[in-house]
Formats: C-alpha cells, sequence, structure tokens
C-alpha cells in the first residue's frame, strides 16, 4: 500500500483558495478603512480657493482638459470639416451645450 | 459531517488529479481567465474610483460660473458684466477669473495658466503644478522663460510647487499673479476669462441660471451639478467604451470555455462512463464537475480581482495610463481612494463565474445520465 501524502491535493487547492479569499476580504476592509481615513482637505480647499471645475486628467487637448467649460466647436476647430483626433476623444463624450 | 467533508475532499484530489492530467490546457484556461477577470476588474474599479473622486473634489467647484459665447464660441467675459450679475437675486458673490492655456513647445505640453489673487504673487513669480515641475525639471527659485503674445520672452520665477497629493487636480497648473498674466496674454484690464458665482440658496442655483440668461443673452451659465453630472458621464461612457473594446476578449474567451467545457472529449466521456460503471452516482460526477468548474473559476476571479485592485489602487493605474494620457505630455500621478460597489462585484462574478461552472455541469450532467456502455464505447 502506498503511503498516503502529507499533504493532500484538495488541502493544497482549498488553502490557495482560502488565502485568495483572504486577501479578497482584505480588499473590502481596505477599501472601507482608506475611504473614511484619507484627509481630502487640502485638496478640497484647493478646489475652493482656485474655483476648479475639472480634473487634469486628460491635458493633450483643452476640450479634453476641462469638458465642463468646453463648447460644442472646440473638438472640431481646426477647420469647418475638421475631425476631432485627439485620443482622449474617442473615449470622452462631446462636451453639452445647455 | 466529518464523512460528508472527507467525501467531498476526495472527490476534489480526484477532480485535482482528472485536471492536471491536461495541465498545459488547464492551466492555460485558468491564465487567460485571470486576465479576463483582471481586465474588467480594472476597468470597473478606476472608473469607480475617478468617479468617486471626482464626486468628493468636485462638490466645492464653483456653484455656477459664467461664459460669454460668440457665435457659440466661449469669448472673454467684459468686467462691465459683473455688476448685472451682482444685481441678479438670489446672487451673494461674483469674482472675474482669468485663466488660460499656454502651449509650450520645449515639451510639446498645454498649461494651464490661472491668477490665484489669495496666493499674492509677485509679477514675475508663479507657482507649478508637480507634473509640470518634473518633466521641466524645476524646483523653487528656477526661472521659466514664457513667450508673450507679442513674442517676448518673459522670464517668471518659481515661487513655489503645488503639493503632489493635489496632482489629480494641478498637474498642469501654474498659478501667477494677474499683472502677470494679463502681461503674458496681453490683455486689457476690462476683460476677465469668465466669472464665478456664489448663490446664497445653492438649491436656487438653476433659478439664477435662468435669470442670467434673461439678463444677458449670449451668456452660457455652467452649474456645479453640471459639473458632477459631466464627470459622472464621462467617466460611465468611458467605462462603456472599454467594455465594448474587452467585450471581444469576453466573447473569445467564451468560446474557449465553452469548447474545452462543453465539448467533453471522447477520453473524458469514456471516464465518465467507466466512473458510473464502477459505481459512482450520477450526483457524485455532478459533483467532481462543480468542484472543477468552481476551483477553476474561483481561483481565476478572486486572484484576478485581487490583482486589479492592487493595480488600481496601490500601482496607480499605470496599466491603463497609456490610455488615459492619450497624446498628453503632462499627466497626474495620483493614488484614488478605493471605492467598491459590493453590487457590481457581483455581478462581475455573476458574469464571470456562473457561465463557466454552467458550462462545465450541463455537458458532464449529459454524459453521467447516458448508459456508461453507450458513452465508453463513444
Amino acid at each position: 500500500m502506498t503511503p498516503r501524502p502529507l499533504l493532500r491535493p484538495s488541502c493544497s487547492a482549498l488553502s490557495a483558495l482560502m488565502i485568495l479569499l483572504l486577501l479578497f476580504g482584505l480588499t473590502l476592509i481596505d477599501a472601507a478603512w482608506r475611504s473614511r481615513t484619507v484627509d481630502q482637505t487640502a485638496r478640497r480647499s484647493l478646489v475652493r480657493e482656485l474655483g476648479l471645475s475639472d480634473l487634469a486628467l486628460f491635458t493633450e487637448a483643452r476640450y479634453t482638459r476641462h469638458p465642463t467649460q468646453a463648447d460644442r466647436h472646440t473638438p472640431f476647430q481646426d477647420h469647418p470639416a475638421a475631425l476631432e483626433h485627439f485620443p482622449t476623444g474617442s473615449l470622452l463624450p462631446l462636451p453639452l451645450l445647455r | 459531517m466529518h464523512t460528508v467533508l472527507e467525501r467531498q475532499k476526495y472527490l476534489i484530489d480526484y477532480t485535482l488529479a482528472a485536471l492536471l492530467r491536461r495541465k498545459t490546457r488547464n492551466f492555460g484556461l485558468l491564465l487567460v481567465y485571470t486576465l479576463l477577470v483582471f481586465l474588467f476588474s480594472s476597468v470597473l474599479l478606476l472608473s469607480q474610483g475617478l468617479r468617486r473622486e471626482a464626486a468628493l473634489l468636485l462638490q466645492d467647484a464653483p456653484e455656477v460660473i459664467v461664459q460669454k459665447l460668440v457665435a457659440g464660441r466661449h469669448d472673454l467675459l467684459p468686467a462691465d458684466w459683473l455688476e448685472p450679475l451682482r444685481r441678479i437675486r438670489g446672487v451673494s458673490r461674483v469674482e472675474g477669473r482669468l485663466w488660460g492655456y499656454y502651449y509650450d513647445p520645449a515639451i510639446k505640453a498645454n498649461y494651464t495658466l490661472m491668477v490665484a489673487p489669495e496666493r499674492e504673487l509677485a509679477a514675475d513669480q508663479v507657482l507649478i503644478g508637480a507634473a509640470l515641475a518634473r518633466v521641466r525639471q524645476l524646483d523653487i527659485g528656477d526661472y521659466l522663460s514664457l513667450r508673450t503674445t507679442q513674442g517676448q520672452p518673459l522670464l517668471f520665477r518659481i515661487a513655489g510647487v503645488l503639493d503632489s497629493a493635489s496632482e489629480l487636480l494641478s498637474a498642469d497648473l501654474m498659478l501667477l499673479s494677474e499683472a502677470g498674466y494679463r502681461q503674458l496674454f496681453n490683455l486689457p484690464p476690462e476683460v476677465y476669462t469668465d466669472a464665478v458665482l456664489s448663490v446664497r440658496n445653492p438649491r436656487e442655483a438653476r433659478t439664477v441660471a435662468g435669470k442670467i440668461t434673461v439678463a444677458l443673452p449670449d451668456s452660457r451659465p455652467i452649474l456645479r451639478e453640471e459639473i458632477l453630472r459631466t464627470y459622472d458621464a464621462v467617466f460611465h461612457w468611458r467605462e462603456g467604451m472599454i467594455f465594448i473594446t474587452l467585450g471581444s476578449l469576453l466573447l473569445a474567451f467564451m468560446i474557449l470555455a465553452w469548447d474545452k467545457a462543453a465539448g467533453l472529449s471522447a477520453e473524458e466521456k469514456r471516464e465518465i462512463g467507466i466512473l458510473k460503471a464502477i459505481g459512482w452516482e450520477t450526483s457524485d460526477i455532478l459533483r467532481m464537475k462543480l468542484w472543477e468548474g468552481a476551483l477553476l473559476s474561483l481561483t481565476a476571479f478572486l486572484a484576478g480581482y485581487t490583482l486589479a485592485y492592487w493595480q488600481v489602487f496601490y500601482g496607480g493605474a499605470r496599466l491603463f495610463a497609456p490610455v488615459l494620457k492619450g497624446w498628453a505630455v503632462l499627466y497626474p500621478e495620483f493614488q484614488l481612494t478605493p471605492a467598491v460597489d459590493l453590487l457590481q462585484i457581483l455581478a462581475l462574478l455573476a458574469v464571470t463565474v456562473l457561465p463557466y461552472l454552467a458550462a462545465t455541469l450541463i455537458p458532464g450532467w449529459r454524459a453521467a445520465i447516458s448508459d456508461p456502455d453507450a458513452v465508453m464505447r463513444g
């Protein structure tokens, strides 16, 4: 009779799954913890002081830098039949004009 | 209880042995599956994080911004507009703002120039964003030369670098004095870029906006709620666009998974037939198949999601930087505050795990209810 291995494959697999489950649980705890403890005061006061209206995430063109402030013409500004050509434009909806 | 657990363990042992017999195929599948979950989770977490960050930070944006439009385009706002705006009932404060863009051919980047009266800067002093300082390799005390609209160089001394924690807002910002701004762009004193209004009762902002368009028909008031809505829409759109792109990957994976799981090979069918012939119940085979699907899909889901979480919230979402960056030279280094929506995680779990479980169970069940003799003969 062959001796039974010390660690059965099922034990290893279930342990690996448990570790992954634990890490998953940690992401939830981390999200809850960090969203409560992160201090946004400095950044919010910068927004208040300068009256900022947009995130500096897409700085390649002015209508992507300030999508809330741009008008509908800006993406097609180069010439009357111009196509909007900045890469961000394909991922960003056109600015809305009230 | 102990017997039930032992029974399940034996089933898992058997399932793992069966999976390891075709280890190249199954490891390949696990890798692709994990990658798929990782990509979907990354997009989901990143757009959710950005949406939350925008909503949190921009809740302090101006209540109303008034622009002047000429032929549908943003134009400079005359200073004599400020008084009629102040007279509108419900408006508590009106200020003209000066801001604009400067294209720096040296690094082929656009800066956002903004007058910051509260910083009390001298005419030749500027404060710059951390990304700008990094790319131009500037530090406090250094000089930066900008070209005025008349073509003359104008020297500015770096009086400070904005806190890198605020890069998501200030990466490309250059704060300067009103005198410096007007000198650079040769602007007359009686114009502003736009005006910001404070409203006594924020709930009346829309009514105030209506009054502004009546008093100044060529104006465009932008409300804070519209700014917040724009950002919500931007990231929903972005998320949707990337999901459509990833959709083809999902389809390819589904075909692969279906082919792997649904099309049981003759060898696998014979295996089920033998198991039935030696006394396994249909329910045992179903349990074994359930373990096979669950072990593979749960491992892929948990590993993919955890990696995505780490990449987005601790790795600065570098994987998506090229997509977000586009052709931009100045790109903020930021760390998002995690935002996790349990409902979205459950939806992701349902979309990625359940179809695979079904694709594993159904063909296994069909083979298990067939006559062992017929199954073994193929």
